[in-house]
């Protein structure tokens, strides 16, 4: 394993408590992202996917193994990390700006009001919100909330994007908006972002790499590298390429569902 | 119509007509005024007795106000630690529903025992004992369903629980909480009388009532009836405007 790995999550085991006795989620969970890369999760329903996250944010602690940023354990929140979920969860009482800004009000930083505000305001013109800054979350439709929310991940410029599901509650064609403002943000900030997601086409479009969890407790079961570059357009995803990569992510996850056994060919 | 005359004259307008309504099945039935009180016997009484109103009336305000104002500190305060703890939501829970179930009427001559003479303190006592309640349920309530999101998104950062619950929790919190009040205001009231009529006093629009009882001067009942009404409204109207102000974003518009 290189030691310049910006995240490495290395024999992660977790269970939780519960009434019936420890229920295990997590069991060999293995992971290495390079600062910059972008990966994405995949795997069954309920296998353990937001418990990485969980992991990562340092909103927990696994059992066993090791959780690495920057070759520190994490042991407790940092503010270098960015969340966003499937629920945008902005405050309703507070206008959009002002959702975007609440990290920088917990986050210890030099910016004056002025300056926080041009960040804000910066980051939602980069979405296609410029001139909702006034408006509440009512006013805004799903998927302009999301963008929100995305925002409000990234105003205080965090080293890691964790994104549980983001666009799992909009509408396709919305959320093929949202994954091309993805890869704008991308362009123009810097972080190392860990994406959760039950979308095989949004995994690799969006992600350098597409980790496969196998069913509860999970392990890494599969590792794809997407040889996509940087400048993607959703005509990838009609190349016969993407459509080999979609069917073995989907015979992965149908191993991970103990539906077909590891090692039977694929029927085509 | 207007906003103006919907919001004003409309509530006026039903009141007249409630008014009319009285008066005339009073007048229809040729109720003397020992069975029933018109409307039109009422003002006499409230003239007659100007001063005592005004100062009864203020004594079961101020009374009421700081009785509420115990209920909305011990509320938030019960609230806050059975949302944030299951635990002790466990096991305050039953002990509330229980404390709530008494009838405060059967309090009352326990807490003017224990307190002799002490009646400002036993009528506030009252009227924070009988309006607590719905506050507490509420806060708990609105912190105990907060969706885990909302406090990660905080908690990830490095936030700290009372953070989380300033900026998220409590604002979050609010329109439930003001549900509450507007419950708590009117029960607030019912505490107070309670106290002045069951161990009377001297003192309050529940002893100008029991005066009126007592000297069968059924004008003056009536008359007090409704300045507690009227006293009500008033209350309940300026929970409604710190409403508006502090948790107003909850009010959808409507088209």
């Amino acid at each position: 394993m290189s030691d310049e790995a910006h995240i490495r999550i290395s024999g992660v085991k977790h269970a939780y408590k519960t009434e019936a006795g420890p229920l295990p989620v997590l069991d060999g969970l293995e992971l290495e992202m390079q600062p910059g890369a972008f990966s994405a999760v995949v795997g069954p329903s309920g296998c353990g996917k937001s418990t990485l996250t969980k992991l990562l944010a340092g909103l927990l602690i696994p059992d066993e193994g090791e959780v690495i940023l920057h070759g520190q354990p994490v042991t407790s929140p940092r503010s270098t990390v960015g969340m966003a979920f499937q629920n945008p969860v902005l405050l309703e009482w507070r206008n959009i700006l002002d959702n975007v800004l609440l990290p920088l009000e917990i986050v210890p930083n030099k910016l004056n009001q002025k300056q926080r505000e041009d960040r804000g305001q910066e980051l939602l013109a980069m979405v296609g919100l410029e001139g909702f800054e006034d408006k509440k979350p009512s006013e805004l439709s799903g998927g302009m909330r999301q963008r929100a929310s995305l925002c409000r991940a990234l105003v205080h410029r965090p080293e890691v994007l964790i994104l549980d599901e983001p666009f799992g509650a909009l509408d396709a064609f919305t959320r093929e908006d949202l994954w091309q403002i993805m890869h704008e943000l991308r362009h123009r900030e810097a972080f190392t972002c860990l994406l959760i997601t039950h979308d095989l086409r949004e995994s690799i479009f969006l992600a350098d790499e597409v980790v496969v969890l196998s069913g509860r407790p999970a392990r890494t079961q599969h590792v794809m590298d997407v040889p996509f570059g940087a400048d993607r357009s959703l005509e990838i995803l009609y190349t016969p390429e993407a459509t080999d990569m979609l069917h073995e992510l989907r015979h992965q996850i149908q191993v991970a569902q103990g539906r077909v056994p590891a090692n039977q060919e694929q029927l085509t | 119509m207007s906003n103006w005359q919907r919001k004003f004259g409309i509530p006026v307008v039903a009141m007249i007509v409630f008014a009319l309504f009285w008066e005339a099945l009073v007048w229809i039935n040729d109720w003397p005024n020992y069975v029933m009180a018109s409307p039109s016997d009422l003002g006499p009484a409230f003239w007659q007795y100007r001063w005592m109103f005004l100062e009864h009336g203020w004594d079961t305000l101020w009374r009421t106000v700081v009785g509420l104002l115990l209920a909305i500190v011990f509320g938030v305060l019960i609230g806050m630690i059975m949302g944030f703890s299951r635990i002790m939501r466990e096991a305050l829970y039953p002990l509330l529903v229980g404390f709530n179930a008494i009838p405060k009427a059967t309090v009352v001559p326990v807490v003017a025992l224990l307190f002799v003479g002490q009646h400002d303190m036993n009528t506030i006592l009252i009227a924070f004992m009988i309006s607590f309640f719905p506050i507490a349920v509420s806060i708990s309530i609105g912190l105990s369903t907060l969706e885990p999101e909302y406090r990660d998104i905080l908690a990830s950062l490095g936030a700290s629980k009372l953070t989380i619950f300033r900026k998220i929790a409590l604002p979050k919190t609010l329109p439930e909480f003001f549900g509450a009040l507007k419950v708590a205001v009117t029960l607030a009231f019912i505490g107070t009388n309670l106290m002045e009529i069951v161990e009377p006093h001297g003192r309050g629009l529940g002893h100008l009532f029991d005066s009126g009882k007592i000297n069968a001067d059924y004008p003056l009942m009536f008359a007090v009836l409704i300045a507690l009404a009227l006293l009500g409204i008033a209350l309940y109207y300026v929970v409604v405007a710190l409403e508006k102000m502090f948790a107003g974003w909850a009010e959808r518009e409507h088209h």
